[in-house]
């Protein structure tokens, strides 16, 4: 076989793996606004990717935002610009570190185990037993853990951006002597709502990909005779 | 039996995996009331053929007819109106692990919506103790029942929203001999009380023998033969004969690649 014809193969692989996920993607979101809809799985779901992310989520955030504090006084001290503190913690974690830090988690803790728990339902037949109980396992499994990612990993972000920014706040003051009132006053002067908003919105992007993914590689799993 | 009105009939049902042919033409007629059991090899494609009649696959051609109408190529709104007259029990039972027994034979009817929670609960304790299982079993997660309970609760599952027809895949594979044969009494007695139609498949001759009014052998994507239960020491076909004196020379290979 020449080299472009592997070329090729590898790229039309590719291209129906796309097509097969956009497919996927486009109906779980159909079947995410069509009844009927299973509020008891949605919210065992949220639960699950939501509340029990808290400690993992909030543990990194905490540090995240006391070492950004820490290594931009480090930097910042020489140029006399301690002052900016404040406003690199609150700008980095709302903006980029909060969500990437809870998407990595929710990755880590969700995206393998959904892909491992849809996996073992379609291997011993339970997502065909769905069917033959008229019930569509894309409405059942895919949707709710969609909507769910949806929906908690911007509040996830948002309790995050908080215990970051409070990180920050606990090393500046504790630690490096700022004024309390003045760093906080800092902090909100610089933030502005569409800093906010922007993280959230990635936050949802990211809890729609690692659910995305997870459902789809479970779903699409095969074995047994 | 066989002269009575068609339950479900298959007409040359082709079904290929890539280049794989597994159904090359299989034709089946299972008459309302009787209980037709198709036996083959494993990996023969008994249950994909069973799976294109359930819509979970789909057939490549043909035609399979249900109660004389046409499931090939439906709209999944219509198959899921089809699917309403099936009961199906799994291979390995297929029970939902993060439910409660209960839950999981109510499954089908809370789905549907013909009961509340609450009564679907009374229903399925009463399916449950048809197959001869306590109320007390019903609050245990399928993880805490051996082979055969589950495989009970997987027929008090397929049974519990009256279906007219009960499709058993492989119901006495990986149990004891006498829990098999427990099992076997239990499809007997629970068809005849439902008066459903059923249609199973199996390698287990004994099982086989004991549950059908007709057995029907799949061989190489084809039904190669089909006769009432009695004849088939008779039959006069050695496919037939290979298999159900479970010998391993014969015109029948087994693929080695299995
Ligand atoms: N979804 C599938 N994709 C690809 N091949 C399949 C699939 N389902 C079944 N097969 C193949 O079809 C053949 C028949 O399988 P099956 O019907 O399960 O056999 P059995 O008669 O033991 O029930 C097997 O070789 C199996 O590998
Ligand atoms: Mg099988």
């Amino acid at each position: 076989m020449n080299f472009v014809q592997i070329i090729g193969r590898f790229f039309l692989g590719f291209l129906a793996t796309t097509g097969r996920l956009g497919i996927f993607a486009g109906a779980s979101l159909s079947h995410i606004v069509r009844p009927p809809f299973y509020p008891r799985i949605i919210v065992r779901q949220m639960v699950e990717i939501g509340y029990f992310s808290l400690p993992v989520v909030g543990l990194t955030a905490l540090f995240a935002g006391m070492v950004l504090a820490l290594q931009s006084y480090t930097g910042f001290a020489r140029f006399s610009a301690e002052g900016a503190i404040a406003n690199v913690v609150v700008l980095s974690i709302t903006r980029e570190l909060g969500p990437v830090l809870a998407g990595l988690m929710v990755a880590g803790r969700i995206g393998a185990a959904m892909a491992a728990e849809i996996g073992t339902m379609r291997v011993t037949e339970q997502v065909d037993a769905l069917t033959t109980l008229s019930t569509n396992p894309m409405k059942y499994l895919v949707a709710p853990r969609l909507l769910a990612g949806l929906t908690m990993l911007p509040l996830l972000v948002l309790v995050a951006d908080v215990i970051g920014v409070f990180g920050g706040y606990l090393v500046a003051v504790y630690k490096l002597g700022f004024n309390p009132a003045n760093y906080l006053q800092n902090t909100w002067d610089f933030l502005e709502a569409q800093d906010v908003i922007s993280g959230l919105v990635k936050a949802s992007m990211f809890g729609f990909i690692v659910t995305l993914m997870g459902c789809y590689h479970g779903y699409h799993s095969r074995g047994g005779a | 039996m066989t002269d009575a009105a068609p339950k479900i009939q298959l007409r040359d049902v082709h079904k290929a995996f890539g280049g794989k042919i597994v159904l090359n033409g299989a034709e089946l007629d299972v008459g309302t009331g009787e209980s037709l059991v198709v036996i083959g090899g494993s990996g023969s494609g008994k249950s994909v053929m069973i799976k294109c009649i359930l819509g979970l696959l789909a057939a490549d051609s043909g035609s399979i007819l249900v109660d004389g109408e046409e499931v090939v190529g439906i709209s999944a709104r219509e198959r899921e109106r089809v699917n309403k007259k099936f009961g199906m029990l799994f291979q390995g039972a297929a029970l939902f692990d993060s439910l409660p027994v209960w839950e999981n034979v109510a499954f089908g009817l809370l789905a549907e919506k013909r009961y509340s929670r609450h009564e679907a609960r009374d229903v399925a304790l009463a399916k449950l103790a048809q197959v001869g299982l306590g109320a007390e079993v019903g609050e245990l997660f399928p993880a805490e029942l051996s082979g055969g309970m589950q495989k009970r609760v997987a027929l008090a599952r397929a049974i519990a929203s009256d279906p007219e027809i009960i499709f058993f895949d492989e119901p006495t594979t990986g149990l004891d001999p006498i829990m098999a044969d427990v099992i076997n009494d239990l499809i007997i007695k629970i068809t005849r009380e439902v008066g459903a139609t059923a249609l199973s498949i199996t390698h287990d001759m004994a099982s086989a023998r004991k549950i059908a009014n007709r057995i029907a052998m799949l061989y190489d994507g084809k039904i190669i033969w089909s006769g009432p239960t009695g004849e088939i020491d008779e039959a006069d076909n050695a496919h037939v004969d290979q298999f159900i004196h479970g010998r391993a020379e014969g015109p029948i290979k087994m693929a080695v690649r299995a």
